[in-house]
C-alpha cells in the first residue's frame, strides 16, 4: 500500500467508527420527539450493554483446556465481591487485577 | 456560547481523573501492544498514533493495522470496521438524553465514545458542583490521551520496551464487571442486564468468539422488544415508587 492508500484506509475506518457512534444522534435529533420505542431502548439497553461487554472481555476464555478459565472466574468473583462489600470501584478493579496477574504469571 | 471560567474547567478535569485511573493502566498497556503489533507488521511508526487520534476504537485498530499490509480495499475496510463497532449504536441510543444541550462538546463526546468512555460516562455521576458536560468531556479526553500515549510508546519503542506484563488488561474486564454490578444495584428492573448476559453467552456458544457480537445485539433487541409491554409496566411501577424520577 502507498502512503496515500494507508491514509485513505485510516480515514475510511475513522468514518465508519464515527458513524456507529453518531448514527443514533443523527436519526433522533434533539429538536424532535424521540419515538417511545427508542426511549424505551435507551432505558433498558445500558444494562444489556454492560453484560455484553463483560462477556466480550471474557470471550477468549476456554473452559475446557489450559487453566479452564479459573483465573478469570476468580478475578471476576473478587471484583464483584469486594465491590458489594466496599462499593469502591478503583479498589475492586485494582485488587482483582493484581490477583489475576499474580495467578497467570505464577502459572 | 460563553466560555466557562478556567476554575470551573480545572475542577471538572480534577473530578474526571479518578474514575479514569483503571483506563490509564489498561490503555497504556493495550496501546503499547497495539503499537508493537503494528510495528511487527512492518508499518511506519506514525500509523498507531494516527489511528489512536482519529479512530479511537481499540479492537478495530488492530484489524485496520492488518488491513494496511493487505491490498487497498476501502469498501471492505468500511464494512468490517462498521460491523466491529456496531455495538456503539447502543451507546448512542443510551446517551441521546444525556448529551442534550452540551453545545460544541457534544461532537467530541460522540466521537470519543469508546466502550470504556461510554461505560464511565454512563455509570458515573459528576460530583456536586461540577459541570456534567465538562466532566464527561474530560473523561473522554483523558481516556483518549492514555490510548494515544500507549500506541505512540509501542510504535516508537516497540520491542525495546519488551513489555509483556501478562494480565494487566484484566483491569478492563474488572471495570465492566464492577459497572455491570453497580448498574444492577441501581436498577429496580433487571430485564436489560438479564437479556444482555443470556443473549451474549448464547451467541458466544453458538457463533464463537470472533463473530458473536452482532448476533448477540440482535438477540438483545429481539428479547427486549418482545418483553416491552411487561418491562415498561415494571419501569413505570418503579418510577412511581422512586418519586418523579422519570
Amino acid at each position: 500500500m502507498t502512503t496515500m492508500q494507508m491514509l485513505a484506509t485510516i480515514a475510511v475506518a475513522a468514518a465508519a467508527t464515527i458513524l456507529t457512534r453518531a448514527l443514533p444522534f443523527i436519526a433522533f435529533p434533539a429538536g424532535r420527539q424521540t419515538p417511545a420505542y427508542i426511549q424505551y431502548l435507551g432505558r433498558v439497553l445500558p444494562g444489556a450493554v454492560f453484560g455484553l461487554l463483560v462477556v466480550y472481555c471474557l470471550r477468549e476464555v476456554d473452559v475446557f483446556t489450559g487453566t479452564h478459565g479459573l483465573p478469570e472466574a476468580l478475578g471476576v468473583l473478587v471484583a464483584g465481591g469486594t465491590y458489594l462489600w466496599k462499593r469502591n470501584m478503583l479498589l475492586s478493579i485494582a485488587l482483582s487485577t493484581v490477583l489475576y496477574m499474580l495467578i497467570v504469571n505464577a502459572a | 456560547m460563553t466560555h466557562p471560567p478556567r476554575r470551573c474547567l480545572a475542577a471538572a478535569a480534577k473530578a474526571a481523573f479518578p474514575p479514569t485511573i483503571p483506563i490509564l493502566a489498561g490503555f497504556i498497556f493495550l496501546g503499547i501492544t497495539c503499537g508493537i503489533y503494528a510495528g511487527s507488521l512492518g508499518l511506519p511508526w506514525w500509523v498507531p498514533p494516527l489511528m489512536a487520534i482519529c479512530i479511537f476504537a481499540g479492537s478495530a485498530e488492530f484489524v485496520v493495522a492488518s488491513m494496511l499490509v493487505a491490498p487497498f480495499n476501502p469498501v471492505q475496510t468500511f464494512i468490517t470496521v462498521f460491523v466491529i463497532n456496531a455495538r456503539h449504536l447502543f451507546y448512542g441510543i443510551s446517551m441521546l438524553d444525556r448529551f442534550r444541550r452540551l453545545g460544541r462538546k457534544r461532537a467530541y463526546l460522540i466521537f470519543g465514545m469508546c466502550d470504556e468512555t461510554f461505560s464511565i460516562n454512563y455509570a458515573t455521576e459528576a460530583p456536586k458542583g461540577i459541570d456534567r458536560g465538562w466532566f464527561m468531556f474530560f473523561v473522554s479526553l483523558f481516556n483518549q490521551l492514555y490510548w494515544i500515549c500507549g500506541c505512540t510508546l509501542g510504535a516508537i519503542c516497540g520491542t525495546l520496551l519488551a513489555v509483556h506484563i501478562e494480565g494487566v488488561s484484566f483491569a478492563m474486564t474488572a471495570l465492566f464487571v464492577v459497572i455491570f454490578l453497580d448498574q444492577w444495584l441501581k436498577d429496580s428492573v433487571h430485564a436489560g442486564a438479564r437479556a444482555g448476559i443470556l443473549a451474549s453467552v448464547g451467541a458466544l456458544v453458538i457463533f464463537g468468539p470472533d463473530g458473536f457480537i452482532i448476533p448477540a445485539m440482535a438477540l438483545i433487541l429481539i428479547a427486549l422488544t418482545l418483553a416491552r409491554t411487561p418491562v415498561e409496566r415494571a419501569l413505570a411501577a418503579s418510577d412511581g415508587r422512586d418519586g418523579d424520577d422519570a
